[in-house]
């Protein structure tokens, strides 16, 4: 009906006005998309959910620790006095039609910004029953997966001074879900390489890189074996180096690549790779600095940006227990209020957590502590207290 | 159905025994290979271990598959060998396929159709797709089928690590999954790459896992996948396994997704005892396990098939960069060895050569000098150094 009524005035203003005045208007439009890009990528423009000076971000509870975890965010933020209000899109699981998920689609498409937990993917279910995660990055558009992964202070771990970004292509490769089973028996998994999204994430690493001041970025491939689609990727890459002349690019079979973060990951700098191998490195590298509860990530569209845990863990066997670890999920709402641009409050919230996991030595029992989530996420706030007067009353 | 796919995990002996002395085909490969390979065959004949080398160079550059092709025949004819990997340049044609894989995978150029294989229809489309790529295919009927790699990884005493006390056998499935080299661009600019997963390499892959793991006396066997995403291909994966398993009732099975395995690995290693999985997710968990016992120069590999059975470094590594300067690690190659001495049932000299200390700075050739001491300590089993 919206359609028949858009058409409707179109036809309607063409009547009315004379055909060299459309004409022209549909000429200025007919700009190369090219530049209409690069035009919108200029300057970054804040979400458009920003009403009386306080933001609207979705938030997707999920299952497992999601919804706890989320719960200790929307706390801090109301203990804080954040500018955010979240709006709540609860998608469940178990449904199989996509409606939910749809929801939280237009959620996010109005509001910008997401923080979320993760969905379960039950396994056992028909093979129709996508991945609902999945769904959101590509109906989304989230193209690149960001995660920086740091060893953090106070966290005893094997490895020190470890610091890697890892950009993994978050919608095509081996996630594409087109499988088929043609002879019974025989399944065909497809794993699609485009020559647009590799080129993409490619110029969205060096950017990162360049922005971060970052020297080397490493592609990760296996295109000894898979020559046309590794193939196709490493030589995206090495055209987007070409014209980042001031950045060292090499590329590392993904073999290789693992073997050297168990031994030496101080080596890698900016790692840039497609979906699957993202996927193992980007958990390698949190198994590194201490674990899944402690590194956030984020998923960066053009227009849109979901923030969650990096390896979005679902957490189903330590869910409700008040064992789990809120580092990672709230890390990643300070990358979120950074990306609001509420600089300030992610400052003061991201050294009150770290300050928290060095200092006062409450750790959870991911990292062999005592603690619970209620307790760290307690002393958080009586440190975010200490540090100036910008709460809302007494704990 | 599953019966008919258990094979006997004990290979028969191999024929290439004449006068009491095995014949093995030795494949030198490139990089670091040859030297390593040389160490070998100077330490077994050293320790006057009844082997003959037959060796069978393969020119990674060269575009023709007919030295491959003598490799594959050398190696039917022996049923054993020892290899050093052999060098897949990526910046050639897509054409030019990976030599260890050929060696490695199951081709039926003439169409017959094996025993393990009764879909002929699947077969056919398979030649017809893989020959739109390849300039011939190997001209042999038969073909080797290794499709089981194991790699034992143990911690070594001496090497120093972060992880204490691993103990892991791996075994992947060696051919097919993301492997299958059937690639092809529809679309300019979009590429679509093939993973094949089937029943019967699935159920025979698990089947070897459980029966490995009663030989062993393991308690454990884990099943590696990522059957959230790839519902239908790890989903087939791991129904196999959970039928197979169903067979096993003294061993548990359990299941991990890939990232999360790699994740507990590098935390917690201690709590995988076997691990089963399809090709790629062998390949990075295999190299992750590499890397947790000290790196690529310590674990032995071996491929093993129905007939025949090859072994190497468990992370094939050419190592180019340090090809002939004498600081290559050789343990890799001298444990791969061992296997293969246990593998012709020569196990005495395998256990001779099995107690070695490895640890310091030395050279390639110290380090083996030093074995060649203590063997000789050992026992009167050798010739003078």
């Amino acid at each position: 009906m919206f359609i028949a009524a858009r058409s409707a005035l179109f036809l309607v203003s063409r009547r009315l006005q004379p055909w060299t005045r459309v004409k022209k208007r549909t000429a200025n439009n007919l700009k190369s998309p090219a530049v209409c890009c690069q035009r919108k990528k200029s300057s970054y423009t804040p979400p458009p959910a920003k009403y009386g000076g306080r933001h609207t971000v979705t938030l997707i509870p999920g299952d497992g620790i999601g919804p706890e975890l989320l719960n200790h965010v929307r706390e801090l933020f109301r203990f804080c006095c954040v500018p955010v209000d979240f709006e709540i899109v609860r998608v469940d699981s178990s449904a199989s039609s996509e409606d939910d998920i749809n929801n939280a689609v237009t959620a996010i498409k109005r509001n910008g910004v997401a923080l979320k937990g993760n969905i379960e993917t039950n396994h056992n279910l028909p093979p129709s029953h996508k991945s609902k995660n999945n769904l959101l990055r590509t109906s989304l558009d989230l193209y690149a997966n960001v995660m920086h992964c740091q060893s953090l202070p106070g966290v005893p771990t094997r490895h020190k001074d470890v610091d890697v970004i890892i950009i993994r292509e978050n919608t095509e490769g081996e996630y594409s879900n087109l499988e088929h089973e043609n002879v019974p028996g025989v399944v065909e998994s497809l794993k699609i390489i485009t020559r647009v999204n590799s080129l993409r994430i490619a110029e969205y690493a060096f950017n990162l890189a360049r922005e971060k001041g970052r020297r080397k970025v490493t592609a990760v491939h296996k295109a000894n074996i898979m020559k046309l689609g590794d193939g196709l990727f490493l030589q995206s890459c090495k055209e987007v180096a070409a014209g980042y002349p001031d950045i060292t690019f090499d590329n590392m079979i993904v073999d290789n690549t693992t073997m050297q973060l168990v031994s030496k990951p101080q080596q890698f700098d900016v790692m840039v790779m497609p979906n699957l191998y993202g996927n193992v490195v980007s958990n390698v590298c949190a198994g590194l600095v201490g674990g899944p509860g402690l590194v956030p990530g984020v998923n960066y569209g053009k227009d849109y940006a979901v923030f969650e845990t990096a390896t979005r863990n679902t957490g189903k066997s330590i869910a409700n227990k008040n064992i789990a670890n809120p580092t990672a999920t709230l890390l990643a709402s300070c990358l979120m209020l950074d990306h609001l641009k509420l600089h300030a409050y992610a400052k003061m919230i991201r050294k009150a957590v770290l300050k928290t996991l060095s200092e006062t030595q409450l750790h959870t029992a991911d990292l062999g502590g005592q603690g619970t989530t209620s307790e760290v996420v307690h002393t958080i706030m009586q440190e975010i207290q200490r540090g100036g007067p910008r709460t809302s009353e007494q704990i | 159905m599953a019966t008919e796919y258990l094979f006997i995990v004990y290979l028969q002996p191999p024929p290439a025994k004449y006068g009491g002395r095995h014949t093995v085909t030795l494949i030198p490969g490139d990089g670091i290979g040859p030297e390593l390979l040389n160490h070998v065959r100077e330490l077994f004949r050293f320790s006057c271990v009844p082997v003959d080398f037959e060796v069978v160079h393969v020119d990674s550059a060269s575009t023709s598959e007919d030295d491959i092709n003598n490799a594959i025949t050398a190696i039917r004819r022996n049923g054993v060998a020892l290899k050093g990997n052999i060098e897949t340049n990526h910046t050639m044609p897509s054409n030019h396929k990976s030599r260890n894989n050929l060696l490695r995978l199951s081709l039926m150029s003439d169409g017959r159709v094996p025993q393990i294989w009764p879909m002929t229809v699947h077969l056919d489309r398979f030649t017809s797709v893989r020959s739109q790529h390849s300039c011939h295919f190997l001209s042999l009927s038969t073909s080797l089928d290794l499709y089981a790699n194991v790699m034992h990884c143990q911690s070594l005493p001496g090497v120093q690590t972060r992880h204490k006390n691993i103990d892991i056998i791996i075994i992947r499935e060696n051919t097919e999954g993301e492997y299958s080299s059937l690639e092809h661009e529809s679309v300019t600019g979009v590429v679509e790459s093939l993973k094949i997963i089937t029943r019967n390499n699935s159920l025979r892959i698990a089947d070897y896992a459980f029966k490995l793991a009663r030989e062993k006396g393991r308690r454990r066997v884990t099943a590696v996948h990522k059957a959230n995403i790839m519902k239908l291909a790890d989903g087939l994966f791991l129904q196999c396994c959970k039928e197979v398993a169903s067979g096993y009732p003294d061993i548990e099975f359990d299941s991990m997704i890939v990232d999360n395995t790699t994740m507990q690995l590098v935390s917690r290693p201690h709590q995988f005892d076997v691990m089963v999985m399809p090709n790629l997710y062998g390949n990075v968990v295999s190299n992750v396990c590499a890397g947790l016992v000290g790196g690529p120069g310590l674990v032995p590999g071996a491929n093993y098939g129905r007939d025949y059975a090859v072994f190497e470094t468990a992370t094939r590594n050419t190592g180019k960069s340090i090809a002939n300067r004498n600081i290559a690690n050789p343990t890799a190659m001298l444990l791969a060895s061992c296997l293969m001495l246990d593998h012709l049932k020569l196990h005495d000299y395998a256990n001779m050569l099995h107690t070695v200390d490895i640890g310091g700075q030395g050279t390639t050739s110290e380090v083996v000098q030093s074995i060649m001491r203590i063997i000789q300590s050992g026992g009167p089993l050798t010739t003078e150094i």
